[in-house]
């Protein structure tokens, strides 16, 4: 099954066992979205459950949050993450608040899809990877899957979860092949997955970093270099122990980031590292980011700027010593 | 016990036309029951907010608040207009929607006091007053947001076949932000059983609301950017609103969709409590605190033959349960500090890392 094919297995899976699953969004129905991954939801579904809205971000999320607080679990599209800029009020003072402010009267259980992240010379304002502005807004829980199975069994658990869920596909990994296995796929927030054991080094990656970080471990594994990589999976709830796991073994922590370099979730994961486990470093914690600008269109410009695999062998050798 | 013989009077019949537009001309006859539950709920905001004056010149409650003094009689027909189960949606301005609904006055003085009694302990404040069990969905404090949230509410009613309506107050500032635009065109495209109620008091916060809108009617004049008829009320008018209210109401139940309605009305006070409002005309003041909904209600409700006495002790009654909430507010302590970490997820916590 291809990343893009698993959202729309996904959503049907969830809207299939529980119908007080709606799903909205510009170009989600009829379309099938921009990049195909919810064909054949409305066909199924039908258009009540599955509805096409107009160019209107703040709608969509308002219509999301009423919809949920009054007993539907609806699972609103932002075609891209960029436009979250557009409609950040809806999330950040709204959603993200409204259980606090209201001393828990308020219950959000919804998900909100985007698609995140660079790779396909499509500009500054379609590529960014914006899951640190998420990250920072406390009560939101920020997911990014790297393989289809993810993509299906993250979504499920986002969809079953209480609370509001943001939730970034990747926009280059939606050809990316992986197994699946048949029956019902749900996974769990906030559980982070070493997706390559090894003894020397550990690299953290999220979403497209993961594959390029694997690449980078067998590259290192013919210079005799055995490196760990675990998939974060979840930014919030942040899987903490996983990592230190890992870290307490390799002596080594090196971040793969796409996210531009200040505030990235490499940041708040290299701190508590340091402080709760510097003694068991054996060497500086090195950070992979993007460099801290506006992601260029041009394919040589791009490929400049998002973390390489020789970026990543770099770093981990910085790392080293 | 007073009689139902002001039922058919002519007082209480509204004839409703706009000034903007020709719209259907009606007659409604409130009931002489819900009249006398809305000049009550209008004594009780008024000496609510009254009471929340004095207590913020006393310091004792906190941070900011912004009063609806002036504008009770909309806030009060839709109470009654609304049933149980209808949603409403309310601005910073908020207080008198929330008690409208039925929620104890006690209860939100102590979250203006930030108290540990408060509606939400304190962790809300006076913009953010919240009852879900009274249908009092929220008082949002982002100018356009809470429009698109009451269209939320309205199409899970629709998808859940609920009859539920939602109403949305919001002031005129608010047509001018994006958010009011698309809110008004999705609940219009969608036939959202959604009522949205432009509180036009003239005045955005500082600046007069015709100082920055090219129309005259900021809402009215809008209506028809979204296919819906213009309406526009005299908002100090109870009766006329409560007509209006039940009319809208009633074609949203009815699958007919959205309304827009401009009630026109005036905020007697500043913006919030750090204004005194100085920048207004004197005579523009004068006469629209002339036309104060509260005794204006009063000297109709007269008129119709409910006895004087029948009001004074309804005002007595009102003014002890003031008293009241005024002593169990301040009896309530603070909230503990380990509130703070509670409630940011589902879980009772706020633990963001394992």
């Amino acid at each position: 099954m291809t990343y893009r094919d698993a959202v729309a297995a996904g959503i049907a899976q969830e809207m299939a066992r529980d119908d007080s699953v709606v799903f909205l969004g510009e170009d989600v129905a009829a379309a099938g979205g921009v990049f195909k991954a919810t064909a054949g939801l409305l066909e199924r579904f039908g258009p009540e459950r599955v509805v096409d809205t107009p160019i209107s971000e703040q709608a969509i999320l308002g219509a999301a949050m009423g919809a949920a607080m009054t007993g539907l679990r609806p699972i609103a599209e932002i075609m891209f993450s960029d436009f979250f800029a557009v409609c950040w009020d809806i999330v950040a003072n709204e959603i993200a608040k409204t259980r606090y402010m209201t001393n828990g009267q308020v219950s959000l259980p919804l998900v909100i899809r985007s698609c995140n992240g660079g790779g396909v010379r499509f500009g500054a304002q379609h590529s960014q990877s914006v899951e640190n502005w998420a990250m920072a807004v406390p009560g939101l829980k920020v997911v990014a899957p790297s393989t289809p199975r993810d993509v299906m069994g993250l979504l499920a658990a986002a969809v079953r979860d209480p609370d509001p869920v943001l939730f970034f596909e990747h926009k280059s990994l939606y050809p990316l092949r992986g197994d699946v296995e048949n029956g019902e796929i749900v996974e769990e927030l906030g559980r982070a997955l070493v997706r390559r054991e090894g003894v020397g080094v550990s690299i953290v990656a999220l979403a497209a970093m993961v594959p390029r970080a694997i690449e980078a471990a067998e590259e290192l594994d013919a210079e005799g270099i055995s490196a760990e990589v675990i998939d974060l999976r979840t930014l919030v709830p942040l899987d903490v122990s996983t990592v230190a796991e890992s870290v307490s073994k390799t002596a080594h922590l090196v971040t793969v980031e796409e996210n531009p370099r200040l505030c990235g979730w490499g940041a708040e994961l290299s701190s508590i590292v340091a402080e709760e486990l510097i003694y068991k470093l054996d060497g500086p914690i090195v950070r992979v980011t993007s460099p801290h600008v506006p992601l260029p269109a041009a394919d040589a410009l791009e490929d400049a700027v998002l973390p390489s695999v020789a970026r990543i062998v770099e770093g981990v050798k910085r790392s080293l010593g | 016990m007073f009689t139902r013989r002001a039922e058919t009077d002519s007082l209480a019949r509204a004839t409703l036309a706009t000034p903007a537009a020709e719209v259907s001309k009606r007659e409604v006859i409130t009931p002489i029951e819900t009249r006398l539950a809305m000049y009550r709920k209008m004594l009780e905001m008024r000496g609510f907010e009254k009471r929340a004056h004095d207590l913020f010149l006393q310091g004792l409650v906190k941070g900011t608040s912004h009063l609806g003094l002036g504008q009770e009689a909309i806030a009060a027909a839709f109470g009654q207009a609304m049933r149980s189960d209808d949603y409403t949606f309310a601005t910073y301005r908020g207080h008198n929607h929330t008690l409208a609904r039925g929620v104890p006055m006690a209860p939100v003085m102590a979250e203006l006091m930030g108290r540990a009694g408060g509606l939400m302990a304190g962790k809300g404040g006076s913009m953010h007053l919240t009852s879900v069990q009274h249908g009092m969905m929220g008082s949002y404090a982002i100018v356009g947001a809470h429009l698109t949230i009451a269209n939320g509410a309205a199409w899970s009613a629709k998808v859940r076949g609920t009859d539920q309506v939602a109403v949305c107050f919001f002031g005129d500032g608010t047509t001018n932000i994006g958010a009011f635009h698309e809110a008004l065109n999705l609940a219009a495209i969608w036939k959202l059983p959604v009522i949205f109620v432009c509180e036009n008091n003239l005045w955005m916060e500082y600046t007069r609301i015709d100082a920055v809108t090219p129309v005259a009617h900021p809402a009215a004049d809008r209506a028809c950017g979204y296919g819906l008829a213009p309406v526009l009320v005299d908002g100090n008018d109870a009766d006329v609103m409560y007509a209006i209210a039940t009319d809208a109401i009633a074609r949203s139940r009815a699958g007919e969709g959205p309304s827009l309605i401009e009630a026109l009305t005036y905020r007697q006070g500043g913006h919030s409590r750090a204004d005194p409002g100085k920048y207004r005309p004197e005579e523009e003041l004068a006469s629209w605190l002339e036309r104060d909904p509260v005794p204006a209600y009063r000297a109709r409700l007269l008129a119709n033959g409910v006895p004087a006495a029948e009001l004074e002790e309804m005002a007595r009654v009102v003014d002890a349960e003031i008293e009241q909430m005024t002593e169990i507010a301040k009896a309530s302590p603070p909230p503990p500090a380990w509130l703070v970490e509670r409630d940011v997820f589902a879980d009772g916590g706020a633990s963001w890392r394992r």
